[in-house]
Protein backbone atom coordinates (compact mmCIF):
# COMPACT_ATOMS: atom_id res chain seq x y z
CA UNK A 1 0.00 0.00 0.00
CA UNK A 2 0.96 3.47 -0.77
CA UNK A 3 2.40 5.52 2.27
CA UNK A 4 -0.76 7.91 1.83
CA UNK A 5 -3.09 5.81 2.66
CA UNK A 6 -1.61 4.97 6.14
CA UNK A 7 -1.63 9.32 6.25
CA UNK A 8 -5.18 8.93 5.45
CA UNK A 9 -5.92 6.70 8.65
CA UNK A 10 -4.21 8.70 10.39
CA UNK A 11 -5.54 11.60 9.74
CA UNK A 12 -9.44 9.80 10.19
CA UNK A 13 -8.39 8.49 13.74
CA UNK A 14 -6.91 11.90 14.94
CA UNK A 15 -9.92 13.84 13.85
CA UNK A 16 -11.92 11.54 15.33
CA UNK A 17 -10.08 11.83 18.59
CA UNK A 18 -10.20 15.82 18.06
CA UNK A 19 -14.33 15.30 17.98
CA UNK A 20 -14.28 12.80 21.22
CA UNK A 21 -12.36 15.67 22.85
CA UNK A 22 -14.42 17.96 22.00
CA UNK A 23 -17.94 16.56 22.56
CA UNK A 24 -17.36 14.27 25.42
CA UNK A 25 -17.36 15.17 29.35
CA UNK A 26 -16.18 12.58 31.44
CA UNK A 27 -12.47 13.39 31.62
CA UNK A 28 -11.53 9.73 31.38
CA UNK A 29 -13.13 9.44 28.17
CA UNK A 30 -11.24 12.61 27.24
CA UNK A 31 -7.82 10.93 28.23
CA UNK A 32 -9.14 7.59 26.23
CA UNK A 33 -9.18 10.16 23.25
CA UNK A 34 -5.61 12.33 23.58
CA UNK A 35 -4.89 8.71 23.74
CA UNK A 36 -6.43 8.46 20.36
CA UNK A 37 -4.63 11.77 18.69
CA UNK A 38 -1.64 10.43 19.90
CA UNK A 39 -1.32 7.01 17.97
CA UNK A 40 -2.62 9.29 15.01
CA UNK A 41 0.42 10.77 15.05
CA UNK A 42 2.82 7.37 16.21
CA UNK A 43 1.01 6.32 12.89
CA UNK A 44 2.23 8.95 10.95
CA UNK A 45 5.49 9.38 12.25
CA UNK A 46 6.57 5.33 11.53
CA UNK A 47 4.63 5.83 7.86
CA UNK A 48 7.22 8.59 7.40
CA UNK A 49 9.96 6.56 8.67
CA UNK A 50 9.03 3.52 6.52
CA UNK A 51 9.05 6.63 3.62
CA UNK A 52 12.85 7.77 4.39
CA UNK A 53 14.00 3.92 5.33
CA UNK A 54 15.49 5.20 8.57
CA UNK A 55 14.43 3.90 12.00
CA UNK A 56 14.14 7.37 13.67
CA UNK A 57 10.86 7.83 13.21
CA UNK A 58 10.15 5.04 14.81
CA UNK A 59 12.58 6.48 17.92
CA UNK A 60 9.96 8.86 17.67
CA UNK A 61 7.10 7.26 18.51
CA UNK A 62 8.74 5.36 20.88
CA UNK A 63 9.27 8.45 22.92
CA UNK A 64 5.68 9.38 22.46
CA UNK A 65 4.43 6.24 23.79
CA UNK A 66 6.50 7.14 27.12
CA UNK A 67 4.94 10.96 27.10
CA UNK A 68 1.74 9.27 26.70
CA UNK A 69 2.57 7.09 29.68
CA UNK A 70 2.66 9.86 31.51
CA UNK A 71 0.13 11.58 30.47
CA UNK A 72 -1.89 8.89 31.54
CA UNK A 73 -0.50 7.78 34.54
CA UNK A 74 -0.99 11.72 35.83
CA UNK A 75 -4.37 12.42 34.74
CA UNK A 76 -5.30 9.00 36.44
CA UNK A 77 -4.47 9.95 39.56
CA UNK A 78 -5.96 13.71 39.00
CA UNK A 79 -9.50 11.47 38.53
CA UNK A 80 -9.15 9.52 41.37
CA UNK A 81 -7.89 12.51 43.69
CA UNK A 82 -10.77 14.14 42.09
CA UNK A 83 -13.32 10.85 42.89
CA UNK A 84 -11.85 11.41 46.77
CA UNK A 85 -13.29 14.78 47.27
CA UNK A 86 -16.41 13.57 45.89
CA UNK A 87 -16.87 16.66 43.19
CA UNK A 88 -18.63 15.39 40.23
CA UNK A 89 -16.64 13.43 37.14
CA UNK A 90 -17.56 15.64 34.79
CA UNK A 91 -15.06 18.42 32.87
CA UNK A 92 -18.12 21.05 32.75
CA UNK A 93 -19.09 20.90 36.79
CA UNK A 94 -15.24 21.32 37.25
CA UNK A 95 -15.53 24.86 36.19
CA UNK A 96 -13.51 26.79 40.05
CA UNK A 97 -10.86 28.10 37.91
CA UNK A 98 -13.56 29.93 35.43
CA UNK A 99 -11.94 27.49 32.80
CA UNK B 1 -2.04 -9.86 0.56
CA UNK B 2 -0.80 -6.55 2.00
CA UNK B 3 -3.46 -4.72 0.56
CA UNK B 4 -5.98 -7.39 2.04
CA UNK B 5 -4.43 -7.24 5.54
CA UNK B 6 -3.94 -3.15 5.26
CA UNK B 7 -8.10 -2.60 4.95
CA UNK B 8 -9.01 -5.28 7.62
CA UNK B 9 -6.15 -3.50 9.93
CA UNK B 10 -7.60 0.04 9.44
CA UNK B 11 -11.24 -0.73 9.30
CA UNK B 12 -10.41 -2.43 12.74
CA UNK B 13 -8.89 1.10 14.07
CA UNK B 14 -11.43 3.39 12.77
CA UNK B 15 -14.12 1.11 14.01
CA UNK B 16 -12.30 1.16 17.25
CA UNK B 17 -11.67 4.85 17.49
CA UNK B 18 -15.07 5.73 16.36
CA UNK B 19 -15.92 3.12 19.49
CA UNK B 20 -14.43 5.17 22.02
CA UNK B 21 -15.65 8.20 20.88
CA UNK B 22 -19.33 7.09 20.72
CA UNK B 23 -20.29 4.44 23.35
CA UNK B 24 -21.37 5.85 26.56
CA UNK B 25 -20.39 2.99 28.82
CA UNK B 26 -16.57 4.49 29.52
CA UNK B 27 -15.34 0.89 30.40
CA UNK B 28 -16.89 -0.25 26.99
CA UNK B 29 -14.69 2.86 25.47
CA UNK B 30 -11.49 1.06 27.07
CA UNK B 31 -12.47 -2.17 25.50
CA UNK B 32 -12.57 -0.39 22.21
CA UNK B 33 -9.43 1.17 22.65
CA UNK B 34 -7.73 -2.27 23.35
CA UNK B 35 -8.90 -2.87 20.52
CA UNK B 36 -7.59 -0.29 18.16
CA UNK B 37 -4.35 0.05 19.65
CA UNK B 38 -3.82 -3.87 18.42
CA UNK B 39 -5.11 -2.79 14.85
CA UNK B 40 -2.74 -0.37 15.25
CA UNK B 41 -0.04 -2.59 16.02
CA UNK B 42 -0.79 -4.70 13.18
CA UNK B 43 -0.44 -1.31 11.05
CA UNK B 44 2.76 -0.90 12.40
CA UNK B 45 4.02 -4.20 11.51
CA UNK B 46 3.01 -3.53 7.67
CA UNK B 47 4.98 -1.10 8.18
CA UNK B 48 7.76 -3.09 9.30
CA UNK B 49 7.90 -1.60 12.61
CA UNK B 50 8.48 -4.79 14.47
CA UNK B 51 9.86 -3.38 17.66
CA UNK B 52 7.23 -0.22 18.17
CA UNK B 53 4.41 -2.62 17.80
CA UNK B 54 5.49 -5.49 19.79
CA UNK B 55 5.54 -2.59 22.26
CA UNK B 56 2.26 -1.34 21.44
CA UNK B 57 0.66 -4.51 22.45
CA UNK B 58 2.91 -4.99 25.42
CA UNK B 59 2.97 -1.75 26.92
CA UNK B 60 0.24 -0.03 26.16
CA UNK B 61 -2.72 -2.60 25.31
CA UNK B 62 -1.03 -4.30 28.63
CA UNK B 63 0.02 -2.15 30.83
CA UNK B 64 -1.81 1.32 30.70
CA UNK B 65 -5.10 -0.40 29.40
CA UNK B 66 -5.08 -2.18 32.84
CA UNK B 67 -4.47 1.28 34.71
CA UNK B 68 -7.39 2.59 32.82
CA UNK B 69 -9.59 -0.57 33.78
CA UNK B 70 -8.30 -0.40 37.48
CA UNK B 71 -9.77 3.41 37.68
CA UNK B 72 -12.80 2.76 35.82
CA UNK B 73 -13.76 -0.24 38.22
CA UNK B 74 -12.67 2.64 41.43
CA UNK B 75 -14.51 5.18 40.29
CA UNK B 76 -17.67 3.34 38.56
CA UNK B 77 -18.94 4.07 35.69
CA UNK B 78 -20.08 7.37 35.27
CA UNK B 79 -23.43 8.13 33.14
CA UNK B 80 -22.87 11.73 31.12
CA UNK B 81 -25.85 13.54 31.09
CA UNK B 82 -27.17 14.71 28.07
CA UNK B 83 -26.44 18.71 27.91
CA UNK B 84 -27.47 20.82 25.37
CA UNK B 85 -23.68 22.23 25.29
CA UNK B 86 -22.81 23.73 21.75
CA UNK B 87 -20.02 22.09 21.40
CA UNK B 88 -21.53 18.99 20.82
CA UNK B 89 -22.55 20.13 17.55
CA UNK B 90 -19.90 22.05 16.60
CA UNK B 91 -17.55 19.53 17.49
CA UNK B 92 -17.80 16.65 15.66
CA UNK B 93 -18.63 19.46 12.29
CA UNK B 94 -15.44 20.81 13.34
CA UNK B 95 -13.42 17.06 13.12
CA UNK B 96 -15.30 16.17 9.91
CA UNK B 97 -14.29 19.72 8.05
CA UNK B 98 -10.48 18.39 9.32
CA UNK B 99 -10.84 15.28 7.97
CA UNK B 100 -12.01 16.06 4.40
CA UNK B 101 -8.92 18.52 4.26
CA UNK B 102 -6.50 15.94 5.58
CA UNK B 103 -7.52 13.57 3.63
CA UNK B 104 -7.81 15.30 0.89
CA UNK B 105 -4.29 16.68 1.48
CA UNK B 106 -2.91 13.38 1.85
CA UNK B 107 -4.73 11.39 -1.17
CA UNK B 108 -4.83 14.21 -3.53
CA UNK B 109 -1.50 15.50 -3.11
CA UNK B 110 1.02 16.01 -6.08
CA UNK B 111 3.83 14.85 -3.68
CA UNK B 112 5.31 11.83 -5.00
CA UNK B 113 7.34 10.35 -1.83
CA UNK B 114 3.67 9.60 -0.16
CA UNK B 115 2.58 7.67 -3.35
CA UNK B 116 5.46 5.09 -3.35
CA UNK B 117 5.47 2.31 -0.76
CA UNK B 118 8.40 4.23 0.93
CA UNK B 119 12.15 2.99 0.88
CA UNK B 120 13.58 -0.04 -0.39
CA UNK B 121 13.45 -2.50 2.65
CA UNK B 122 16.51 -3.41 4.01
CA UNK B 123 17.08 -6.59 6.02
CA UNK B 124 16.91 -5.86 9.85
CA UNK B 125 15.03 -2.82 9.67
CA UNK B 126 13.12 -1.84 12.91
CA UNK B 127 14.50 -4.41 15.00
CA UNK B 128 15.45 -3.99 18.58
CA UNK B 129 18.95 -4.02 17.60
CA UNK B 130 18.82 -0.65 15.41
CA UNK B 131 16.08 1.03 17.84
CA UNK B 132 18.53 0.23 20.61
CA UNK B 133 21.72 1.67 18.78
CA UNK B 134 19.99 4.53 17.60
CA UNK B 135 18.67 5.10 21.17
CA UNK B 136 21.98 4.80 22.87
CA UNK B 137 23.89 6.54 20.26
CA UNK B 138 22.32 9.43 18.32
CA UNK B 139 18.89 9.53 20.95
CA UNK B 140 20.99 9.45 24.07
CA UNK B 141 19.87 12.38 25.68
CA UNK B 142 15.99 12.18 24.61
CA UNK B 143 16.10 8.42 25.92
CA UNK B 144 17.79 9.83 29.78
CA UNK B 145 14.85 12.58 29.66
CA UNK B 146 11.91 9.85 28.77
CA UNK B 147 13.68 7.94 31.92
CA UNK B 148 13.54 11.10 34.34
CA UNK B 149 9.92 12.26 32.91
CA UNK B 150 8.80 8.63 33.87
CA UNK B 151 10.42 9.06 37.36
CA UNK B 152 8.34 12.23 37.70
CA UNK B 153 5.23 11.04 36.51
CA UNK B 154 5.14 8.36 39.11
CA UNK B 155 6.07 10.14 42.11
CA UNK B 156 3.33 12.50 41.18
CA UNK B 157 0.54 10.33 40.30
CA UNK B 158 1.86 8.87 44.07
CA UNK B 159 1.45 12.45 45.41
CA UNK B 160 -2.03 12.99 43.36
CA UNK B 161 -4.08 9.97 44.45
CA UNK B 162 -2.49 9.59 47.88
CA UNK B 163 -4.88 9.39 50.87
CA UNK B 164 -4.79 12.58 52.60
CA UNK B 165 -4.99 13.19 56.34
CA UNK B 166 -8.01 15.17 58.05
CA UNK B 167 -9.87 14.69 55.07
CA UNK B 168 -11.41 11.09 55.53
CA UNK B 169 -10.83 9.57 59.10
CA UNK B 170 -9.50 6.05 58.65
CA UNK B 171 -11.49 3.93 61.38
CA UNK B 172 -10.02 0.67 60.24
CA UNK B 173 -6.43 1.62 61.25
CA UNK B 174 -7.69 3.29 64.28
CA UNK B 175 -8.82 0.17 65.50
CA UNK B 176 -6.24 -1.77 64.16
CA UNK B 177 -3.77 0.07 66.81
CA UNK B 178 -5.55 0.25 69.46
CA UNK B 179 -6.03 -3.47 69.63
CA UNK B 180 -4.33 -4.79 72.98
CA UNK B 181 -1.22 -6.58 72.73
CA UNK B 182 0.63 -9.24 74.64
CA UNK B 183 3.41 -9.08 76.75
CA UNK B 184 6.77 -9.73 75.12
CA UNK B 185 5.82 -8.44 72.10
CA UNK B 186 6.78 -4.53 71.05
CA UNK B 187 9.09 -2.54 68.93
CA UNK B 188 12.98 -2.31 69.59
CA UNK B 189 11.74 1.69 70.01
CA UNK B 190 9.43 0.95 73.45
CA UNK B 191 11.87 -1.96 74.68
CA UNK B 192 14.94 0.80 74.78
CA UNK B 193 12.26 3.41 76.46
CA UNK B 194 12.55 5.70 73.55
CA UNK B 195 8.80 5.61 72.85
CA UNK B 196 6.59 5.17 75.64
CA UNK B 197 5.06 1.43 75.69
CA UNK B 198 1.17 0.89 75.70
CA UNK B 199 -1.12 -0.62 77.81
CA UNK B 200 -0.04 -4.63 77.57
CA UNK B 201 -1.66 -7.73 78.67
CA UNK B 202 -0.25 -9.70 81.11
CA UNK B 203 0.59 -13.08 79.95
CA UNK B 204 -1.74 -16.40 81.48
CA UNK B 205 0.21 -18.44 83.70
CA UNK B 206 0.20 -21.20 82.35
CA UNK B 207 2.03 -20.59 79.73
CA UNK B 208 5.94 -21.34 79.93
CA UNK B 209 7.58 -18.75 81.24
CA UNK B 210 11.01 -17.74 79.96
CA UNK B 211 13.74 -19.75 80.53
CA UNK B 212 16.12 -18.36 83.56
CA UNK B 213 19.44 -17.75 83.21
CA UNK B 214 22.13 -20.34 83.94
CA UNK B 215 20.39 -22.91 81.53
CA UNK B 216 22.41 -24.34 78.91
CA UNK B 217 19.96 -23.64 75.90
CA UNK B 218 21.38 -23.21 72.10
CA UNK B 219 19.79 -20.02 71.82
CA UNK B 220 21.70 -18.15 74.92
CA UNK B 221 22.98 -14.80 73.80
CA UNK B 222 20.83 -14.55 70.90
CA UNK B 223 18.09 -12.63 71.72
Amino acid sequence: MAISWYLAVSALIFCIGAAGVLTRRNPLVILLCLELMLNAANLALIAFSRMWGGEDGQVFALIVMVVAACEVTVGLGLIVAIYRRQLPIDVDELSELQG
Amino acid sequence: MSAVLFFIAAIGALGGAIAVVTVRNPFYSVLALVVHLVMLAALFLLLHAEFVAAAQVIVYAGAVMVLYVFVVAYVGNVEELAGGSALRILGPLLALCLAIVLCTAMLGSGLKGIKGKGAPYVLGFGTPRHIGTLLLTKYLLPFELASILLLVAAVGAVVLARRRRGLEPDEALQQRISVPRPAYTGTMAEAAGARVDRETVPLPQNEPQPVASGAKTPYEGGW
